[in-house]
């Protein structure tokens, strides 16, 4: 089974010199449903602007589902549905003009596309609007509108660059019910976003990038369980005995800081039983709190270069394992 | 891709084209329609009675093969500069990048739209001088051939401008600069013939002269220039032009960053 995306070495450097993409690998399995997550500016719109031909790139290469764009072009293309950023429809045409002639750009002959149109424009709640023009729509639905047409060639792969930017949580949810049941009927998803929630609650796999770098590229799962771990940051008594604790992960950070990573499967409990048998005696306790959002911040906001903080390096795929134990 | 599916998408842009004029024809189709009336009063009625005969014919049959000409040319390029140009300016133009469309359809597809409404404004003029004129044909081949590959020339210039245009006056400064002077001093009024030798071999260099010439020849059978040669021109025109769009939209300049 071929990758629905496979990206290696992709690098670009738009006119002026600036490097937005220094070399990223990314794969996307078929079936899966994707996330590019990573702050703005970071380099997601460029690198789906390289897959969907909007944008040159200067080095590196894509494929979509085995087909490289640099060889079969078109072919590649045709198994793509882009949801892009901005509104890019034109906004004096009417709603159902808009997705029969992109339908037709992919070879659907018209009556086939009438009644797609129709099929997606109810499935997205934008039948009413039908023949105004789409400057007439709202904000979510000139989204909405361009799900229904990215939808309309039947793609193999859907690539959503901030689907539910400006959209209200009610619409939010619908859309990810939507999206929900595209990825059950077989289609890759792969979206960006800048909402820690929205990667969570869809999501099966994760990039997040920054600064023209992957700098996390893992499944969902594995992302979680490393943040099923609290870490706690114990402040001990001056000059007692060196602390060790089995079954926890733990690091003397100084002779009287120790940080404890705690499953929620464990209890706190433990490590008090623990440390009062050893005769350490713990002043005080922090939470050295670990969401995802945490994580993220972690990972892309400086994180990269060089952060002393050891105690969340997630460069590296491990989850922390029990056996790591005292140091 | 396949066959089919070019052929779709060039009907689909075919259409998106034909729709966008005809939808807005009071901007489009109305405006020629009043000029070429305002040309058949003044040049014909009221001073053209004054000037007699032009190579034999009375001097308003002599002109309205070059009106139509001039409606033909400024529409076909008009129509897809502002038609290309606002495709980029709204992003829509990317609806066609992303997908499977060879960059030859998007070309042939804007160019076909330009000459649909560079021929129907020219079918609409033709049918207002009716009102003014008797025509008479000589060779109707000859006028649908030299219309049809006029259309074609100045639709790829309109595109190859858009392409080019970074604002709205970007497309107009190319018809108020270049195309207007060309096509007032190519012919349309008056015979080359008339002029001192030196301004002879300058229009030569002017291809509205080609066209304007192979155009009245199919009506009244006379021409300034050789139809070979006028053909030839056209020809090359078409040829270099169209090379020239292709690569700017395969190197994707102005569309791609
Ligand atoms: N056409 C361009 N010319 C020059 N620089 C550009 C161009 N487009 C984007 N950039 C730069 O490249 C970097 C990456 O931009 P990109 O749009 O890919 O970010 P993004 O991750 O999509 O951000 P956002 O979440 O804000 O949409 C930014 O620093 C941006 O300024
Ligand atoms: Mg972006």
């Amino acid at each position: 089974m071929n990758n629905a995306l496979e990206i290696v070495g992709l690098k670009k450097t738009y006119k002026g010199g600036f490097e937005a993409l220094k070399g990223i690998d990314l794969t996307v399995k078929q079936g899966d449903f994707f996330a590019l997550l990573g702050p703005n500016g970071a380099g997601k719109s460029t690198t789906i602007g390289i897959i969907t031909s909007l944008v040159n790139k200067t080095a590196g290469k894509v494929a979509v589902f085995g087909h490289d764009i640099d060889e079969e072009l078109e072919l590649a293309k045709s198994f793509i549905g882009l949801v892009p950023q901005e509104f890019n429809f034109n906004q004096f045409e009417s709603l159902i003009t808009i997705l029969v002639n992109q339908a037709g750009y992919y070879g659907v002959e018209r009556k086939l596309a009438h009644q797609r149109a129709e099929k997606y424009l109810k499935q997205l709640d934008l039948w009413d609007k039908r023949n105004n023009s789409a400057r007439m729509l709202s904000g979510g639905m000139k989204r909405r509108l361009m799900i229904a047409r990215a939808l309309m060639h039947e793609p193999d792969v859907l690539i959503l660059d901030e689907p539910t930017a400006g959209v209200d949580i009610e619409l939010r949810r619908s859309m990810w019910d939507f999206l929900r049941k595209l990825n059950k009927q077989g289609i890759t998803i792969i979206l960006t976003t800048h909402y820690l929630e929205e990667a969570e609650m869809l999501c099966r796999n994760i990039a997040i990038i920054d600064n023209g770098i992957i700098v996390k590229h893992t499944d969902m799962k594995s992302l979680l369980a490393t943040l099923d771990v609290e870490t706690f940051i114990l402040d001990l008594a001056m000059g007692g005995p060196k602390a060790s604790l089995s079954g926890f992960c733990a690091r003397q950070i100084d002779d009287h800081t120790l940080e404890v990573d705690v499953r929620k499967s464990q209890s706190i409990n433990q490590v008090f039983t623990q440390l009062t048998d050893q005769g350490v005696f713990v002043q005080s306790m922090r939470n050295k709190s670990n969401r995802l959002e945490e994580l993220f911040v972690h990972l892309t906001g400086g994180g990269a270069s060089g952060n002393s903080d050891s105690g969340n390096t997630v460069s590296d795929n491990k989850t922390p394992s029990l056996a790591q134990g005292d140091n | 891709m396949s066959a089919s599916v070019n052929r779709i998408a060039l009907k689909s842009i075919l259409y998106k084209e034909v729709h966008r004029f005809m939808r807005i024809w009071v901007q489009t189709l109305v405006p020629p329609a009043i000029t070429i009336s305002l040309y058949f009063v003044i040049f014909g009625t009221l001073i053209g009675a004054r000037i007699g005969q032009m190579d034999g014919f009375d001097y308003m049959s002599y002109i309205v093969p070059g009106l139509i000409m001039m409606s033909v040319i400024t529409n076909s390029y008009s129509n897809v500069a502002s038609s290309f140009f606002s495709a980029k300016w709204q992003r829509n133009v990317e609806e066609m990048l992303v997908a499977p469309v060879p960059n030859w359809v998007i070309v042939a597809g804007y160019v076909g739209g330009g000459m649909t409404r560079g021929i129907l404004v020219g079918l609409i003029v033709t049918l207002i001088s009716l009102f003014f004129v008797d025509i008479q044909i000589h060779n109707i081949w000859v006028i649908m051939i030299t219309v049809c590959l006029t259309s074609a020339v100045f639709a790829l210039g309109g595109l190859i401008n858009a392409i080019f245009a970074n604002s709205f006056d970007d497309i107009s400064i190319i018809p108020t600069f270049i195309l207007t002077p060309l096509t007032y001093l190519g012919g349309v009024f008056y015979s080359i013939s008339l002029l001192p030798e030196f301004w002879q071999g300058v229009s030569q260099l002017n291809p509205i002269v080609y066209m304007v010439n192979a155009f009245r020849y199919g009506f009244l059978g006379i021409s300034d220039v050789s139809l070979t040669v006028a053909f030839g021109v056209i020809g090359i025109f078409i040829v270099s032009l169209f090379t020239i769009a292709m690569t700017l939209i395969t190197k994707g300049i102005g569309l791609r960053s």
